[in-house]
């Protein structure tokens, strides 16, 4: 498995960019060990943004009291409508009524009169008793309604308003002492709050539409949203880099302890596990810093500045809307707790299906090779349904979250039209008080649930800081002591003396080994695969520390030479090729900053791999991809052999390095190696027979440890375990030759 | 990406149902204000509070209709979305695993894995997303616009003006922020390319003391991410501003005409209330519709790369006409066969020819790049030769089907690749119908059951995916077991020795010998004691054949041959 896939496999469990990931309800959310610990720690990290911070947060409160600030204005020029509205209605409806009833009126004086008049024409009786009816009927009391009725001015010729306002409530007292009016007045079906509203409305606004207030309101307002789009684009400004810039130290701050840490740092920690670290973590808490930490500020000051302002219009209606919050708080999380059981089981089968199609695609010519497709597919298929039915209900559950909120939500709605209709029509609150509210309250849910999402998005975040810190509390390498000492013409002198070494405290590795090699020697070290050769290496190179003794070279103690002028005497060349993607030129250049064309060139011969390079379309200039794909594993090694031999050592360590270059290129190598070799210690780590016989010294490994040491001749007489492996060379052989 | 929603198909009709629920759920939202406008109206300015909590009561009734229509929506929008997700993973995986190595090696392990999981799951995100959101919006609009209609044509303007602003807007910053966003994409693969070199390769940096340089070479990646992601910020910094002045202008320029034409009493309260949450629902809507646009090109990155695996098509497939009978068995010959790595200049293997009858070991040897893998490869037909004839029993692999030919070959690769699972999981893998005995006898004869018994479980002990838990001998041991229960005509190992101690690997081939005395064996190897007793050695030299005959033959004849030979063993080795 290469590293990138580790990377994804690691990065598919958690964070955005993973499946279903990323910001969806009832996704599994991440815990930090140490929430509080590692919060801190992270904050302290955004301490040099302080006056950035302070900047934004001014801004956010200034531009959302603003955003907060503004329906409520707005309601005012609602209400002065409104009032103007109602006022106009009134006037014109009492107007009209005023006319009809000073007709009837009129009408019936007139009656009146005609039948007087009648009455002294005929004088007959019962045209008199008629009479005597009618006068009985209108009692004194009506008669003065009447007449004070008739006395009021016509209202449309009426200019001021309080004057307007006092006819119409004479109009209406008066009305109710006469049947006429009664009966008209009915036209204006209003509660007795919305008539003594209307009546007050008039007073105010003569039932005129007052542009010049209205006007003034909008022009405030226009200048409010201009300031708070202002003031919210310089706080994105500001912030815009802090988020950024904060990660950017860390990320450096990571890579700079990579460099600190020990060896065995590296070779416990997967690669992958390191990089996602070091990616996916900060990329997340990166995010978080610049969506989230605006949106926690905004979110805040929004639903305090909303709850105010509720209140400033109606503590009733900001109770019906808070008793709303608990159906939120109930739904969110009865369904985020079966949602996240849901996603855990996509999550595992997600998991299931990408180790099967990793597999099945890395090893996909064994699947051709045995026909092995169609059980292949089928088990896919089956893990794929298996993911659909957990898919489908993860995403339902958690698709379930919007429509139910909304739901809640327009309950409030409804309420607050419900009961905010009711008031306006006892006057307890205006039109435009109840539009503002509305206003208020639906907007009030998103702030609500976006502090419900930042707080899952926070614990992930911190989680994943965590993870970062990790690294950086990693134990360093010890460091180089003060008075370091310089070999200056080292000549390669080696000496172990008594040295213990363990990987593990409780297995020892070597104890009490004994060394001395001298300048020029070789030293073979051989063993069946798996022997832990490379801990020779670690050693030599101070990679690990050893537990006891000594390792000197020309003997000084190595652990009094830095650690950069040790290294600089060794030239190794490593089982695992590294190249990294950059041109040929640069790779085999890696070794000698500033080495010119012709040393590299020089170095390339030496190591036969100039040809090759001349072969390839852009030369020394070829630049090698991601995984150096482009040149074949023996080429590879050519190379990293060029750059061995740029460096020019005092030591050599040959890391199998020849074993995955063909037997007739490796000839030409172990010339240049030879002439390399000369005049140069060497630690060949090999499989060749030829090279081992030749070296002055053998040290024999299994399982991790020396078991054997001495020359060809020593061990072949000493009849261990080399003897047998070297047997075994022949026996084999005989053992075909004996068979074919 | 769209063209990948032909596989929602089999889904037409969850679909439309989806559309119909959407469709009812924001006409539901959409009834709200209306009614409200109502409330005003009817109830308000009548004082009639009957009315008022007659028609509340309508609303709540609305309102419940509404989130059940969202919840039915939701239920088959996630069945269809997954749904598309399901059948895309499948033809995906189908798609590979009918590639030759060819189409493999051309889209490189890595992205295939990405195109078959990560990328199809964003393709089925951006549709949940758009079948909850993107359905809605489109329709919350013109909903939003008729119903506004209806209330009032003479403020119908203000959304005239307003609509195609609000959507100038965002598409203008989404226009200049879309490109930057491809590019942090690409500074973020450079930091992670950068940082996985560091981590490979501690060793080299630290022997080679480069700890400096490789600092500078993170943070040049560092700063220059860093620098993008702040550029975008900058832009997404005007985002919302814009988008909530012109939403806010709207709302201002409604009440401020709607106000106007109340005046004149062209217009009445209740009206210009529903008309100010419409025009609000409407350019939410909008705003909706904008994430659309920032969340759709990520996925059509993602879709993109899943069409270029459905449209590639395997390069090797079963000619129409399959000859399936022989009239020999375990015959192998290459005829003048040339061949050509796709997009390389020069042919990887000239005119070879060669023949190998069962009871035969044919070795091949020769230097790094001089066409010994590819050879093998050609025999079980992972590859298709330019010219020439490769046959098996008489037969032209290419006018057989592939099934039947690799079944007469057991393939032992270079690099021993197992599976998670069991030992004898493994081992099965090479023929499913083997009994446990045969799996026994097989890993005996690979020399793995001694180490097999050291393990927990024996042949059930679970293998690593990867198979990290074992060695890369004891792999090859496994690896070659798999192959010998297949029991197959033809044997061919690619230099699968190669991780095997000397004492192993004898007593191995010593074993194989008499297990696989019957079959014809192809063997590519290092060591000359590998291939010293073969009864045929050919010797590649840069994709030609340099010579062919046994040991002797060519160590006397064969300079190539010469020079493996002197490098590797001693005079009397020799001899």
């Amino acid at each position: 498995m290469s590293e990138q896939n580790q990377n994804q496999n690691r990065g598919k469990g958690r964070g955005p960019g993973g499946f279903g990931g990323g910001g969806h309800f009832g996704a599994p959310v991440q815990k930090a060990k140490d929430f509080k610990g590692t919060l801190k720690r992270l904050i302290k990290y955004l301490k040099p943004h302080t006056l950035h911070l302070v900047i934004v947060l001014v801004f956010a409160v200034a531009s959302t009291s603003f955003t907060i600030a503004a329906p409520k204005i707005m309601s005012k020029a609602m209400n002065r409508l409104q009032d103007a509205y109602m006022a106009k209605m009134m006037l014109e409806k009492m107007s009209d009524a005023q006319k009809i009833v000073v007709d009837q009126i009129n009408q019936q004086m007139k009656q009146m009169q005609q039948m007087q008049q009648m009455q002294q024409m005929q004088k007959s009786p019962s045209a008199s008793t008629n009479m005597q009816q009618q006068q009985s009927k209108i009692n004194p009391e009506t008669a003065k309604a009447i007449q004070d009725f008739i006395k009021l001015p016509m209202l449309n010729t009426v200019k001021k308003a309080d004057q307007k306002a006092d006819i119409v409530q004479k109009m209406l007292d008066l009305g109710k002492k006469m049947p006429q009016a009664k009966s008209n007045t009915k036209n204006v079906k209003l509660t007795k709050d919305q008539i003594k509203g209307a009546i007050k409305a008039i007073r105010e606004t003569n039932g005129k539409y007052d542009f010049h207030y209205i006007g003034n309101i909008a022009l405030i307002l226009l200048g409010m949203y201009v300031i708070s789009a202002i003031f919210s684009l310089i706080m994105g400004l500001v912030m815009s880099g802090v988020a950024q810039k904060t990660v950017r130290d860390l990320r450096r701050e990571v890579d700079q302890k990579l460099a600190k840490l020990p060896l065995k740092y590296f070779d416990n920690h997967p690669h992958g596990d390191t990089l996602s670290r070091v990616t996916n973590d900060l990329d997340t808490v990166a995010n978080t810093l610049q969506q989230s930490l605006t949106q926690i500020i905004t979110s805040v000051i929004t639903i305090i500045g909303y709850i105010i302002m509720m209140l400033t219009i109606s503590p009733i209606l900001t109770l019906i809307m808070l008793a709303t919050m608990p159906l939120y708080i109930i739904s969110t999380t009865v369904i985020a707790k079966r949602a996240q059981k849901y996603f855990a089981s996509q999550q595992k089968e997600l998991g299931d299906l990408s180790s099967h199609v990793e597999e099945m695609y890395t090893g996909h010519k064994i699947v051709k090779a045995f026909g092995q497709e169609k059980n292949s597919i089928e088990r896919f298929n089956e893990i794929n349904k298996n993911l659909y039915s957990a898919g489908w209900r993860a995403q339902f559950i958690s698709g379930m979250m919007f429509p139910l909120m909304n739901f809640v939500s327009n309950l409030g709605y409804v309420g607050i039209c419900i009961v905010g209709g009711l008031w306006i029509t006892k006057n307890i609150l205006g039109l435009g008080d109840i539009l503002a509210f509305i206003q208020y309250s639906r907007s009030f849910t998103m702030p609500i649930a976006q502090t419900a999402q930042i707080a899952n998005v926070i614990q992930s975040t911190v989680a994943c800081a965590e993870r970062v810190f990790e690294i950086l509390d990693e134990s360093e390498e010890i460091p180089d002591s003060q008075d370091a000492k310089v070999i200056e013409f080292p000549s390669g002198e080696v000496k172990f003396e008594h040295v213990d070494f363990r990987y593990n405290e409780d297995v020892p590795v070597i104890e009490n080994m004994n060394l001395d090699v001298k300048p020029g020697h070789t030293i073979a070290i051989v063993g069946p695969t798996g022997a832990g050769k490379t801990t020779l290496v670690n050693l030599l190179m101070r990679f690990y520390e050893i537990n006891a003794g000594k390792i000197s070279i020309d003997n000084v103690d190595i652990r009094d030479i830095k650690r950069s002028d040790l290294r600089k005497m060794f030239g190794m060349v490593l089982q695992d090729t590294w190249l990294f993607n950059g041109t040929i030129k640069d790779n085999i250049a890696y070794a000698k900053q500033g080495a010119t064309m012709e040393e590299i060139v020089r170095a390339a011969k030496a190591a036969h791999a100039d040809h090759f390079i001349r072969t390839l379309p852009e030369g020394y200039d070829t630049v090698l991809n991601e995984e150096a794909t482009n040149i074949s594993q023996g080429q590879k090694q050519l190379l990293t052999i060029a750059r061995a031999i740029l460096a020019d050592p005092t030591i050599l360590i040959l890391d199998e390095a020849t074993s995955s270059v063909d037997t007739r290129t490796e000839v030409l190598i172990q010339k240049a190696m030879s002439n390399l070799m000369k005049g140069r210690t060497s630690f060949v780590i090999a499989h060749r027979l030829s090279t081992i016989r030749d070296a002055e010294q053998i040290l024999v490994m299994n399982k991790g440890k020396i078991i054997e040491m001495g020359n060809h001749q020593d061990l072949i007489a000493q009849g261990g375990f080399y003897a047998e492996l070297y047997n075994s060379q022949f026996t084999g052989q005989n053992l075909d030759s004996e068979i074919g | 990406m769209f063209r990948l929603f032909k596989f929602t198909k089999p889904y037409t009709p969850m679909i439309i149902f989806v559309l119909i629920f959407v469709f009812l759920q924001t006409l539901g939202d959409l009834y709200l204000p209306t009614l409200m406008s109502d409330i005003i109206n009817k109830g308000v300015m009548q004082g009639d509070n009957g009315k008022i909590v007659q028609i509340g009561g309508f609303m709540l009734l609305v309102a419940g209709g509404g989130a059940l229509c969202a919840i039915i929506a939701s239920y088959l929008s996630s069945k269809v979305a997954v749904g598309l997700g399901t059948i895309l993973r499948s033809k995906v995986f189908e798609r590979v695993e009918s590639y030759s190595l060819h189409e493999v090696d051309k889209f490189g392990t890595a992205t295939l894995i990405t195109r078959s999981t990560n990328d199809i799951n964003q393709v089925q995100m951006v549709l949940i997303m758009i079948l909850r959101m993107m359905i809605s919006a489109p329709m919350m609009a013109i909903g939003g616009i008729i119903m506004a209609l209806r209330e009032d044509k003479s403020l119908t303007w203000v959304l005239a003006i307003a609509i195609p602003v609000l959507a100038g807007v965002i598409a203008l910053i989404a226009s200049r922020m879309i490109p930057l966003f491809r590019r942090i994409q690409g500074k973020i693969d450079r930091i992670n390319l950068v940082l996985r070199e560091k981590l490979v390769g501690i060793r080299v940096i630290r022997a080679f003391n480069t700890v400096e340089h490789e600092a500078k070479r993170f943070e040049e990646a560092n700063v220059d991410l860093t620098e993008n992601y702040i550029k975008v910020n900058k832009i997404m910094a005007f985002m919302m501003p814009c988008i909530m002045l012109v939403m806010n202008f709207t709302s201002l320029a409604v009440l401020w005409f709607g106000g106007i034409f109340i005046s004149k009493g062209s217009m009445d309260l209740g009206a210009l209330s529903a008309f100010t949450q419409y025009a609000m629902q409407i350019m939410f809507s909008m705003l909706m519709l904008s994430l659309m646009f920032i969340m759709v090109p990520r996925a059509q990155a993602a879709a993109v790369r899943i069409n270029e695996v459905l449209e590639t098509l395997p390069g090797i497939t079963d000619n129409e006409n399959i000859k399936n009978t022989f009239s020999m068995k375990g015959f192998v010959e290459f005829k003048g066969v040339t061949f050509t790595y796709q997009g390389a200049e020069q042919p990887a293997l000239r005119d070879i020819s060669f023949s190998a009858q069962p009871g035969e070991v044919t070795a091949i040897i020769g230097s790094t790049g001089s066409g010994k893998s590819t050879l093998i490869n050609l025999i079980p037909r992972f590859y298709d030769v330019d010219s020439g004839n490769i046959l098996i029993d008489g037969v032209d692999v290419r006018e057989m089907s592939q099934e039947t030919l690799r079944a007469k070959i057991g393939f032992v690769p270079q690099k021993a690749v197992l599976f998670s699972g069991t030992i004898s999981e493994n081992i099965r893998f090479g023929n499913t119908q083997v009994s446990d005995d045969d799996i026994r006898h097989a890993a005996d004869v690979a020399q793995a059951t001694e180490f097999i018994e050291t393990v927990d479980g024996g042949f059930e002990h679970e293998i690593a995916q990867g198979g990290t838990n074992v060695s890369g001998g004891q792999k090859q041991r496994l690896s070659i077991a798999r192959a010998l229960v297949r029991k197959p005509e033809v044997y061919v190992f690619d230099d699968s020795f190669s991780a095997l101690d000397f004492k192993t690997d004898a007593r191995l081939r010593a074993a194989l010998k008499h297990e696989i005395a019957e079959a014809t064996v192809i063997i590519v190897a290092q060591r000359v004691g590998t291939v010293r007793d073969a009864d045929r050695i050919i010797v590649l030299n840069e994709g030609k054949i340099s010579g062919i005959g046994t040991h002797k033959e060519l160590l006397e004849t064969n300079q190539v041959y010469q020079e493996i030979v002197s490098s590797q063993l001693s005079e009397e080795e020799i001899a």
